[in-house]
């Protein structure tokens, strides 16, 4: 019996069942069953072609299910669709694309319009209050072309702010962005979870699962495990999920290591 | 009143592909606007016998058609298939184009359409096939008229669903989890670029309505970075190659399209080179 510890729980915002997706008649997902709670940061970590992205997908409907279903506020999407909030990879999208800053902050908004409405002023106020959260109020005007990469996340994240969701899903938010960056998403994302709203990230960085998430899901094809991040941040659990991967082994053991001798510090 | 005729209709085809051609590029499927306006033919070849005569509205239902279909297929050997999008669009239209070129031989004779006619079009031709009114009255050129109506719709379409197109165009994913149907305004987008191919080919060919398509759009592309901007520059560059490029033909005595084409490619040469000194 391989080694595993997924913890449901009761009420979750996230409900997921036995979901299977593949490409091609291969399986990227197997059987994927698990629970979030409300509030909580949670942070998908698995390695490459794990299947992380495909997991937030899925629970999307970008991709199709050979089997399973998710629940989101225990209902379907496509009732839910007000309440959901994603913030796709970076490099999904062209950025060399004739469009302003403030263009692609409203498109967060477009959900809530309809057909035949144009954003009005209170929609351009919301773009605004979003960009200055992520001290982007000043680029409004720019050109994306002309963004650095840390700037363009910010830029999908005003995006996602606009929306004023409930569940937030960030594909990859601190890939290839500052320091600087990084901290103030993560300053973001902690006030959401203080409002109660629930942050679901794939992140890639084992170094600061810890600080960052309150909940991981550990992802290889398989669920390896969910839960709270001391019950599932282990030594054995990562070596279960990461098993195989030689370089990522190290990194493992440096981890293993860390924990042993309490190095990290929490922010 | 003839030069008149020809510039206007050349402006109509040329606007009207301009503004569904940028989308075109800036949703990388500049090829597919290739495909359609050669997979139309059996559309329109169908669309004449089935109606019997160059009945055009017929015909820009037959190519609409045809033009979803083919759409249709190109994303189905490529998503289903597995194959990669450029294959998919050279196997789907060159198929339908040869099911066309038999279609049109076999019925050879029976009627003023053929090959030719599709693929080159005759722009001088136009200020001779008037429509008249219930009095007798010339009204117009047909092609005209009916150009008129087609970059009607498309402007239409453009400014009451700029903000679906923009989401769309920019973010499919995201669009479509904000609930915004990618497929539907995909191909709303090329059943229009079908029915303007159709609405075209008379006057400028099949061919010659693909530079129309790409040339002023991506010449708009390469000096600004704002999709309206980019919408009005790359109509304004078609309406430039329509005027200039008859006043070439007229200069050297030659093909109008042609003319019209070598012009709007002129056009982008200028603007890739002020972009490039710009740097």
């Amino acid at each position: 019996m391989s080694n595993s510890f997924v913890k449901q729980v009761d009420n979750p915002v996230l409900e997921i069942h036995d979901l299977t997706v593949s490409y091609d008649k291969k399986p990227v997902l197997w059987g994927i069953d698990l629970s979030i709670p409300a509030g909580s940061i949670c942070g998908i970590i698995g390695p490459n072609g794990a299947g992380k992205s495909t997991l937030i997908k899925a629970i999307m409907d970008l991709v199709d299910m050979n089997s399973g279903y998710v629940k989101l506020f225990d209902q379907t999407l496509d009732e839910v669709r007000k309440r959901v909030s994603y913030v796709p990879q970076r490099e999904s999208v062209d950025w060399d694309f004739p469009a302003s800053v403030l263009d692609v902050v409203l498109m967060g908004r477009y959900a809530n319009l309809g057909l035949f409405k144009n954003p009005r002023k209170a929609d351009k106020e919301a773009a605004m209050k979003a960009l200055e959260m992520v001290g982007m109020d000043k680029y409004s005007k720019r050109q994306i072309s002309q963004l650095s990469g840390g700037q363009q996340q910010r830029v999908f994240l005003a995006r996602a702010l606009t929306q004023n969701a409930d569940i937030y899903f960030l594909d990859e938010p601190f890939a290839g962005v500052d320091a600087a960056t990084e901290k103030a998403i993560f300053k973001i994302l902690q006030n959401l979870s203080k409002e109660g709203k629930t942050i679901i990230v794939v992140h890639h960085d084992l170094q600061s699962v810890e600080t960052y998430f309150e909940w991981v899901i550990l992802l290889n094809l398989r669920l390896v495990a969910s839960g709270p991040t001391p019950e599932v941040f282990t030594p054995s659990l990562l070596e279960e999920t990461y098993g195989g991967k030689l370089t990522l082994l190290t990194e493992v053991g440096e981890l293993v290591q860390q924990g042993e001798f309490k190095a990290r510090e929490k922010q | 009143m003839d030069a008149f005729w020809i510039i206007l209709t050349g402006s109509l085809v040329a606007v009207s592909c301009a503004i569904l051609g940028s989308f075109l590029i800036l949703r990388k499927m500049s090829m597919v606007g290739d495909a359609i306006s050669h997979s139309v033919l059996p559309g329109i070849v169908i669309a004449f016998f089935i109606a019997g005569s160059m009945q055009s509205i017929w015909m820009l239902v037959g190519a609409g058609i045809l033009g979803i279909l083919t759409t249709f297929l190109i994303e189905f050997f490529h998503q289903k298939g597995r194959l990669q999008t450029d294959a998919s669009i050279g196997v789907t239209f060159t198929w339908l184009f040869a099911l066309g070129v038999i279609l049109v031989t076999y019925y050879a004779g029976n009627a003023h359409i053929d090959q030719d006619c599709i693929l080159h079009g005759e722009i001088a031709y136009v200020p001779i096939d008037l429509i008249y009114d219930s009095n007798g009255n010339a009204i117009g050129p047909k092609a005209v008229i009916i150009l008129s109506f087609v970059l009607g719709l498309i402007l239409l379409f453009v400014v009451l669903f700029y903000k679906e197109l923009f989401i769309t165009t920019f973010d499919a994913s995201f669009a479509k989890v904000v609930g915004i149907s990618t497929n539907k305004w995909h191909y709303a987008l090329m059943g229009l670029v079908s029915l303007t191919t159709v609405a075209s080919f008379e006057s400028v060919g099949a061919i010659l309505v693909v530079a129309l398509l790409i040339a002023p759009a991506a010449a708009a592309y390469l000096i600004t970075n704002q999709l309206k901007v980019m919408l009005l520059l790359s109509s304004a560059f078609g309406i430039l190659s329509a005027f200039f490029g008859y006043w070439l033909s007229y200069l050297v005595d030659g093909s109008i399209a042609g003319a019209m084409v070598t012009v709007a490619g002129i056009i982008f040469a200028i603007c890739y080179f002020i972009v490039r000194f710009k740097k």
